[in-house]
Parts: C-alpha cells; structure tokens; sequence
C-alpha cells in the first residue's frame, strides 16, 4: 500500500455524489428496493412463508406462484422475501461486529507503536486462513446458530478492516493537530475517538460494503454445506441447499435464491467500487 | 538482503506460531466439554474420560498446548476420531484432487484474466474494457457454489458430456479422473479469474504511462512488442502476487466446490469432519492449509526480494 488517503472532513454530499455515477446509482436503487421487500415482506408476500400445500410440490412459475413452488408446496417468491430479512441482517451484523474488533485492533497497532508488532502478527495469521474455512472451524466449535455464523464471520473478517484502520491511525497520529493535542494533555482515548476514529470512517465504509458483499457469500456456502444456519430458517444459502435435492425436477427452487445473491452482492460491490473512488481515490486501483 | 532474509524467516515463523495457536484454541472455545459434544448425550462418563485422553485434553491447559505444539512440530497432527487413521494420513489421501482442483482452476482462471486484463488495459474505456469490468464485477458475485449447480445440471444432466459428481472410483485412469475435474474447475476458475483481471487491468494501466513504454514506442518498437515486452513484463510482480495469493484463496474455494461435485478432497474431509466433530481433523486441515498460505506470502516476499532492490524488510 504505497498511499494512504486520509481525508480531513467527511464530504457532507457524498450520497449525492455517489448518485451521480450511473453504475453507484443502479446498486443503490437495487439495494433499496430488496431492502424494502425484506422489510416489507409480510405486506408483499402473497403466502405465509411456511405454508404448506402437497397438493402444489415443485410446480414451475406461474401466475399463482411467481417463482414457482418447492419440494413442500411452499412460495419460492415468499420464502425469498423472508429469506432476504435473515440474509441482510446477518450481513449487516457480520459488518458491525468485524468493524468493532477491526477498529480495536486497528487503532490500538496504529497508535501504539509497543503494541504494534504483536497485534499485526495476529493479525497476518488469521489472515492466513481462507474464509470460509476459518468460519467453518469456528462454527463447528461454537455451533451452528445464526448468531453463531455473525461471531464467526466477524472474526475471519475483523483482520481486513484492521489493517486499513492500522494503515490510517499510523499516518494521523502523526498529524500536527494530533501532537498539539497529545501536548496540551488531551488523554488518550479522547484523542483515539475524537481525532482518530472520526478519520478513519471513510476507509472503513469502504471496506466494510465489501465485507457485506463477501459476507452474504460466505454465509450462503455455510448454509449450504449444512454448517451455518439451520436449513429450517430460511436464507438464501438455505434455500439453494434445498433446492439442490430437486434440480433435476425443479431447478427453479435454487435459481432464483442464487440469482438474488449474485444481483444483492453484485449491487453491493457497484456501491462500494463508488465509494471507494470517490472517499479513496488513491486505492482505487488496487484490487 | 541476507537481513531481509533473516527479519522475514522471523516474522514467518512467529506467525506460524501464531496460527497453531489459533488452531489450537478455536477447539477449546467450544461451550462445555467437546468430548462430551462428539459422543453426545448418551456416552458413558468412562467413554468421555477416554476420548479426552485421546484428544489430549487431559491435564493442565499448558500441558495440552505444549503437548499439541510438540506433537505438530514432528509432523504429528494426532488421530482422526471418526476415520482411526492419523490425521496427516487422512489428509494426505485426499490431497490429490484438491491439489489437481486448484491447480486447473489456477490455470482456466490465469488464461482467461491475463489477455483480458491486458487488453482492458491497453484499450482503457473502450466498449472491450467497458464490458469486461462489468463481467469480472459480475463473476465476482456469483457464489461458486451455485454456479458449479448450474452447470451439473445444464453440462451434465442435460448435455450429458459429464459425471454429475464423484472422481472416477478407485480404479479410474487419469483421463476418467481429469474428465471429473472438468465442471469444478470451470466453475472455480470462472469465479477467481474475476480478481487476477482487475488486478492484471490495473497493474498494467500503472505501467502503460511510464517513461520508458513512451521511449519504447518513440524507437518504433511494435505495439505487441510495447505491451508485451516492456509494459507487461513490469506489471507482471503484483499479477504473480495476486495470482499467488488466489491459489491460497482457492483452496478454501475448494471446499466447497468439492461438496457440490463430490470429489473426494481436502475440501469435502473437511465437511464431513465438521459434521462428524472430528476435531483433530479440522484442526489438521486448517494447519496445513494456513500454513501453505504463509508459505505462499513468504516466497512472494523473497520474489520481491529478487527482482526489486529497492526492496527491504
């Protein structure tokens, strides 16, 4: 990482802004939209989401059923509203809870020179281990609930957010008005939450609508090898992992599921590349 | 350099220190006790004190660790509970369709990403460029999971060219086993080619500018031999570093896949063994697979080290 980027005052404008970009815009629009049908599920679902009905198993789309039906005679399209609420709340969760345990281990390496030796090795070796992987193990040794699937998926991706929290803290405190503030006797956690933190949020926002796109994935690839969240809640991965049983009759039940990941995580990523050029504008080329 | 060597070997190795650790703990922060957990409810307390001692959860906290790290350092990862064979065993066997995986998805996904990413670049903006960032953003969110569905049942179930899943039994030649490679492969190249193109895009757009692509061009040079020779060779470190850390990346890729397709992997051992709470083997797996990627990052530092002497660490 040759430069960091620290921008001194948020920009008041930055939703605007983003707008502006056709491609920004499309995935925001996107994501409003599945984000109010997740909400408002109950209102537009035309079933309840556990309703069954023998008499209708696995037929293909339809008027009745937009989406078709699945192996229990239940709503495809129902079930993804309802599948969308646990989808998006785990994701949102996983990014809350890696940005807490990011931005501790972040600033603590970055403005603590004693303790940054230590705390980066840590957190090069949870980096070593891939993702999925990682969450898996920690799964199975904490068990497989959805909260469970948040402390995990957290944890593998807490490393990522720390290091450009490390990255930004190293260059602030370095800062004039960060010194001036140290002199006049400012302690130090004041000077961390009300110097340091407020500059770091830019990168993080970055990070962290990539951490939600990359945490819907992973969560869907756990709930589809059985070792995230039970197959009873509906989600997205839970419903592919059904679904999957049936393909050959009835590809339509783990179609559409996957279909609203790629376009959810594709939205995600459109959003975060907007943000990134226009917060971060010397990392837009990396990655 | 000889220092750079030394300080690098160092941080290696405390981070490989680290990682047993990790590997080491993630099994003792299950709630209660794992013994227990894996006979489940109906075990005998004198079945429970036995696997315990098979686990090496007897004795002190200290003494279990000091005793996993002893074990780990010759190379003994323990005994897997569900498979009675040893954990390296286990792993060992399974390694070859999760090593031939990730290297034909390596392949597919470098033979689609180089000339892609280097047009891109070169044609900065056009309609090419324009249309393949959008496909690399697209291939990007699609979970190889589903995409390796799709294509059993469209390539498999409906064409018919392949097996739907499995590694050609125990029997099978090396073609029946490559034609069983097929499907995952595609579907896992497909998905990692997405980051080697961005990356490979904007190494080279770095390079495109520079001074001396200028006076390569101004001497007459042809504009394949520009790109080529000059531009493309000095983009290529962070491509090798990229494509390096996406054959890390592919393994964890790998365990998944390998479910979907059924291949007797790393990958699908490892599932299994989640389901199973085989914990020595989880721990195994995730062992070598961490420590490959740390081995992985330390040999792009020493490439570095090579081929830049500005270079220091």
């Amino acid at each position: 990482m040759a430069a960091i980027s620290v921008p001194l005052h948020s920009e008041p404008n930055i939703l605007s802004r983003l707008i502006g970009r056709p491609t920004s815009a499309a995935g925001i629009a996107v994501l409003v939209i599945i984000v109010l049908a997740a909400i408002l599920a109950p209102v537009i679902a035309p079933y309840a989401p556990s309703k069954l009905s023998i008499a209708s198993r696995l037929h293909p789309s339809s008027l009745d059923h937009l989406f078709g039906t699945d192996d229990l005679g239940r709503d495809v399209f129902t079930r993804m509203l309802y599948a969308a609420r646990t989808t998006l709340s785990v994701g949102f969760a996983v990014v809350v809870f890696s940005s807490i345990i990011g931005t501790l281990m972040g600033l603590v390496s970055g403005y603590f020179k004693r303790l940054d030796a230590p705390v980066s090795r840590l957190i090069d070796a949870m980096m070593a281990f891939p993702d999925i992987l990682l969450a898996i193990a920690l799964v199975a040794a904490l068990g497989a609930t959805a909260v469970n699937v948040v402390i995990a998926l957290g944890i593998v991706y807490a490393p990522r957010l720390a290091r450009v929290v490390r990255a930004s803290t190293l260059v602030i405190r370095e800062l004039p008005y960060v010194e001036a503030a140290r002199a006049l006797g400012v302690p130090t956690p004041i000077i961390l939450v009300r110097h340091v933190l407020r500059n770091v949020t830019s990168p993080l926002l970055v990070q962290g609508t990539f951490i939600f796109a990359n945490a819907i994935l992973a969560e869907a690839g756990l709930s589809f090898l059985g070792v995230g969240i039970s197959p009873d809640i509906p989600t997205w991965g839970t419903m592919i992992a059904t679904g999957r049983q049936y393909m050959d009759q009835a590809p339509w039940v783990m179609m559409f599921p996957g279909a609203a990941i790629v376009v959810t995580v594709l939205s995600l990523q459109l959003v975060g590349d907007g943000l990134r050029d226009l917060l971060d504008p010397r990392l837009a080329k990396d990655i | 350099m000889l220092r750079s060597i030394f300080n690098r070997l160092l941080g290696m190795i405390v981070v490989m220190a680290l990682v047993v650790t990790i590997v080491f703990v993630i099994v003792r922060v299950t709630p209660g006790d794992p013994a227990a957990v894996m006979l489940g409810p109906d075990a005998s307390a004198a079945d429970i004190a036995a696997l315990r001692s098979r686990l090496g959860l007897d004795g002190s906290i200290l003494e279990q660790f000091g005793r996993y790290v002893l074990g780990v350092v010759q190379g003994d990862f323990g005994q897997s509970i569900f498979l009675g064979e040893p954990v390296t065993t286990a792993l060992a066997q399974r390694a070859e369709p999760t090593f031939f995986l990730t290297v034909f998805s390596l392949l597919i996904a470098t033979a689609i990403a180089l000339p892609v990413g280097i047009l891109a670049a070169y044609k900065r903006g056009s309609v090419f460029d324009q249309a393949t960032t959008t496909i690399a953003m697209f291939a990007a969110s699609v979970p190889s999971f589903w995409l390796g569905l799709l294509f059993i049942q469209f390539f498999a179930v409906r064409l018919g060219w392949f097996d739907t899943s499995g590694y050609g039994g125990p029997g099978a030649s090396f073609a029946d086993r490559l034609n069983h490679l097929v499907l995952p492969a595609l579907a896992l190249g497909l998905v990692s080619s997405a980051l080697i193109t961005r990356f490979t895009r904007a190494s080279m757009l770095d390079v495109l500018n520079d001074d001396y692509v200028r006076t390569a061009r101004s001497k007459g040079m042809s504009e394949w031999r520009v790109v080529l020779k000059h531009a493309f060779k000095n983009a290529l470190i962070p491509i090798l570093t990229v494509i390096g850390l996406t054959a890390a990346l592919l393994i964890s890729g790998a365990v998944v896949t390998e479910t979907v397709f059924g291949l007797p992997g790393v990958g699908s051992l490892v599932v299994s063994a989640v389901l199973r709470r085989d914990y020595p083997v989880i721990q195994g797996a995730l062992l070598v697979i961490a420590g490959l990627y740390v081995l992985v990052n330390f040999a792009i530092d020493m490439l570095y080290l090579a081929v830049d002497p500005r270079v220091r660490y």
